[in-house]
């Protein structure tokens, strides 16, 4: 079983030919991915690039549709992570997934307990995590609850628990450092530069392009699920990532508007708005905003900037937060989500499965739910008049449905968006906020989806639109601001909406550690 | 083509069994009862069944409104006890104002009223310890179960009150004719109609209907549409509450004697008809009409078992299959669902 004879020199691990279909998209399609031996592999590409898809396929946590997955000369397979791990990968996930509820070497020892007199030897626990733990330059007390560690504690918890198993050979980061202080990432890339030293092969996920040329080797890049490019760091350069990353294929119709947006009205405006960070920092510090009425305003930043946290100071989920907001002159108390649905706000939410639809009902009341009260006549549900918005909506906005009382489930991903924008828009709001509207769903879906958003934009609904993909954005969006690490650091207008442009602000946060 | 066309109608045949098989197993089990006891289908027998199955029914109706959302209450039994004990007490006692030296007594109406603005009021409890101080529901209810059961005890020191008829000069007789009949139907059972037409077209044709819907379904979708979950949630409690104090005054009026251990684990029985009835206990899913059919199998488990003469102890052990079997073919349903709306969803491609 450990075949260390390699086939080719210097690679430990070869992906080859990897699909996989989810319904309605394609995560990826075609990619081969060699893992170097004891360097840093670094895989770079947008949201949705496929990255996160392709190294939890090879950490045996999701299957490929086809390909094949070499270590040596032996092909592989996983069916899940226990399997991967034994062939000594291990990965350390993007959201930390450690038990808070218990200390520092149960959460290390998961799974991997050590016996002794048929109980667990909770002695040699605590002595190999110390051992573990003073390795990593990082002394705790291992008694500690991990949910009292700060993020960066934990994050040296979570590489802790794979460098017990003695055979680690790949270790996977996917975004270690998102969450991490200047200190912790030095900490973490000296670490890093240990572990290769002693044969262990990163791969290392990360939008942070700087930190990329500080500590990669080789760099591999996605994009739309396909492998794009790949290059030795030290001949290569951050335009050269961004180049790539972006690509110069096809791009969605930029729309022509002439408006004179100074003389247009402001809908929304925002003023140092400000949310405070559990355990210090801010996930928004101080950020300003307007929309006009009829604007496709986009906001532009990558996980953790903050771009969501603005959606949900705005529907009342953060009360905590601090700055003015005003709708149409007035300044708003903001409480709750009924009370801003009600003074004219819509949100789309990010995770469509998680907050979007409601699996257990069907298509039409799926689109009438936020609306139920204006169809009441007396006490009852008027089905009449509910019936004909909902019809009136599915045409407007083309929900592809033979019948309106199918369970929500049997629609593509692409027509379940549709129905949560209806959803929203049958509240006749005055701003619709919409957060990845386009994410999970096929290229046709996508472009129908964006077609809606322009046409209700020139009917005169002022409209947010979160997006990472960075040709959506360009082509949706009459401005974009751009967030990164809490900070308003950039605002373009028109022609000065450039992929390049949006890029390099979305890492300007980040330098102020 | 030709085949998965007829995969696809058998799945239909097959969905339109199980959407149908709680009220099967009811009529199996009523074909079996008649012949194996020849006093199963005798009029007395049907009359006893009618009134057990308005118990049940009752309680199974406000706790198919909790578990729609996602909740579940375990203190419904011990309403029942606490709400007949309410009753049972102002009629025989009357309420003493100790600090006038006086003591009121008060009309039959008006006791039904306070016992259920009593049980609504627990329910409300229930309802803002869930919301407010986010409690699991199963915890904060089970607590009320014992606060509820022990203040029923307290309320006589753990005895009966007996003779529940009232006197002609206090002006509080009849109480005992809501356990009676009208036409030889039980009244009961009427009730057990009238609420259950009531909430079967609040789930059906208000927002607050859909509403709770929406909750059990997704939660957080919900709440981001708009839908006041909290305030739907404490309803849902309250109307639980009124639920379980009827059934406490229907108790009460039937054995004409206020008991504070009666009600005890029927909240099982309620959660039994409810699941029975394709109420799924992860939320979102649920009928009013189901319900009602559950109770009847459970009631008719109950008595046709007890008719036959088998003995207490295995009608546990019978009930307790049959309950499982149920939410096992529930699950069953559920797969086959998913599997159709795929189904369709491909071809719509």
């Amino acid at each position: 079983m450990d075949n260390n004879e390699k086939t080719q020199e210097g690679v430990c691990l070869r992906a080859e030919c990897i699909d996989k279909i989810y319904p309605g998209t394609k995560a990826l399609d075609n990619v081969s991915f060699d893992v170097l031996t004891g360097k840093i592999n670094v895989l770079i590409g947008e949201n949705g690039a496929g990255k996160s898809t392709l190294m939890r396929i090879i950490a045996g946590i999701e299957q490929p549709s086809s390909g094949k997955i070499f270590m040596g000369d032996e092909e592989v397979s996983f069916k899940d992570p226990s399997e991967a791990r034994k062939y000594g990968i291990g990965i350390i996930h993007q959201e930390l997934s450690l038990f808070p509820n218990l200390n520092v070497y149960q959460n290390i020892f998961m799974a991997k307990e050590k016996i002794k007199n048929f109980t667990l030897d909770n002695k040699t626990h605590e002595e190999l995590s110390k051992k573990i733990l003073e390795r990593l330059e990082y002394p705790l007390d291992t008694n500690t609850m991990v949910g009292d560690l700060k993020v960066g504690q934990q994050q040296m918890i979570e590489i802790a628990r794979n460098l017990i198993q003695d055979d680690l050979k790949i270790l996977i980061m996917d975004e270690p450092t998102s969450s991490l202080s200047q200190q912790e990432v030095d900490v973490l890339f000296k670490l890093m530069r240990e572990l290769t030293a002693s044969g262990i092969s990163i791969v290392y996920i990360s939008h942070r392009l700087e930190e990329v040329m500080k500590i990669g080797d080789h760099a591999t890049i996605l994009r739309d699920g396909k492998f794009v490019a790949e290059a030795d760091i030290k001949d290569i350069d951050v335009p050269w990532i961004v180049q790539n990353m972006v690509g110069s294929g096809k791009s969605y119709p930029k729309r022509e508007r002439n408006i004179d947006w100074e003389k247009r009205e402001k809908v929304l405006e925002l003023k140092n708005l400000t949310l405070p960070k559990k355990g210090g920092g801010y996930l928004l510090d101080n950020v300003d905003l307007d929309l006009k009425k009829g604007e496709i305003l986009g906001i532009y930043g990558l996980m953790g900037s903050g771009r969501t946290e603005v959606f949900e100071c705005l529907m009342g989920l953060r009360p905590e937060h601090t700055g003015t907001v005003a709708l149409e002159g007035k300044a708003l108390e903001i409480k709750n989500i009924s009370e801003q649905i009600d003074r004219g706000f819509a949100i789309v939410p990010e995770d469509r499965q998680r907050e979007g639809v409601i699996q257990t009902l069907d298509i039409s009341k799926n689109i009438s739910l936020s609306s139920l009260k204006n169809y009441v006549k007396g006490i009852f549900v008027s089905e009449k008049e509910e019936s004909e918005h909902i019809e009136a909506e599915i045409k407007d906005i083309h929900i592809k449905v033979a019948d309106k009382n199918l369970p929500i489930l049997s629609l593509s991903g692409g027509n379940q968006q549709k129905v949560v924008i209806g959803k929203g828009i049958l509240t006749s709001p005055k701003i619709l906020l919409l957060d990845e509207p386009s994410r999970g769903i096929d290229i046709g879906a996508k472009t129908e989806v964006f077609d809606i958003i322009n046409q209700y934009a020139d009917r005169g609904l002022s409209i947010i639109v979160i997006s990472s993909e960075l040709k959506e954005i360009i082509a949706v969006a009459d401005r974009v601001i751009v967030l990164s690490n809490g900070i308003k650091t950039g605002e373009l207008v028109g022609d000065d909406i450039k992929e390049e442009t949006l890029v390099l602000d979305s890492y300007k946060g980040h330098h102020g550690h | 083509m030709n085949k998965s066309q007829i995969s696809k109608n058998n799945n239909k045949l097959i969905m339109a069994l199980l959407k149908g098989r709680t009220l099967i197993v009811l009529a199996i089990l009523v074909i079996f009862f008649s012949f194996a006891t020849p006093t199963f289908l005798q009029p007395e027998s049907m009359l006893l069944i009618a009134k057990h199955v308005a118990l049940f029914g009752i309680l199974g109706i406000g706790m198919t409104y909790v578990i729609i959302t996602g909740g579940i209450d375990l203190s419904v039994g011990a309403i029942v006890g606490l709400g007949g004990m309410i009753a049972g007490g102002l009629i025989n006692e009357g309420l003493t104002l100790k600090f006038l030296g006086y003591t009121i007594y008060f009309s039959v109406p008006i006791i039904v009223i306070i016992t259920i603005i009593c049980g609504a009021l627990i329910g409300i409890v229930n309802g803002l310890i869930i919301t407010k101080f986010n409690v699991a529901p199963f915890i904060a209810t089970l607590g009320m179960m014992y606060v509820a059961r022990g203040f029923a005890m307290l309320r006589s020191s753990g005895a009966t009150f007996s003779n529940l008829v009232g006197k002609v000069g206090l002006g509080n007789t009849g109480f005992e004719l809501i356990g009676g009949n009208i036409g030889g139907i039980p009244i009961g059972a009427i009730i057990l109609l009238i609420i259950a037409v009531i909430a079967a077209v609040i789930l059906k044709k208000t927002p607050f209907g859909w509403h709770i819907l929406a909750i059990g379904g997704n939660e957080k979708a919900a709440q981001l549409s708009g839908v006041k979950v909290n305030k739907d949630k404490i309803l849902v409690y309250l109307f639980s509450g009124v639920c379980a104090a009827i059934v406490g005054i229907i108790t009460a009026s039937q054995l004409v004697a206020a008991h504070p251990a009666s009600g005890e684990t029927w909240e099982m029985n309620a959660i039994a008809a409810t699941v029975l009835g394709g109420t799924s206990m992860a939320g979102g899913v649920g009928t009013i009409g189901g319900t009602i059919i559950g109770a009847f199998v459970i009631g008719v488990i109950n008595d046709g078992l007890v008719m036959c003469g088998v003995s207490e102890f295995w009608q546990m052990v019978i009930k307790g299959l049959v309950i499982v079997f149920a939410v096992i073919v529930d699950q069953f349903q559920r797969n086959l669902q998913a599997k159709m709306a795929l189904q369709s969803r491909n071809e719509n491609k």
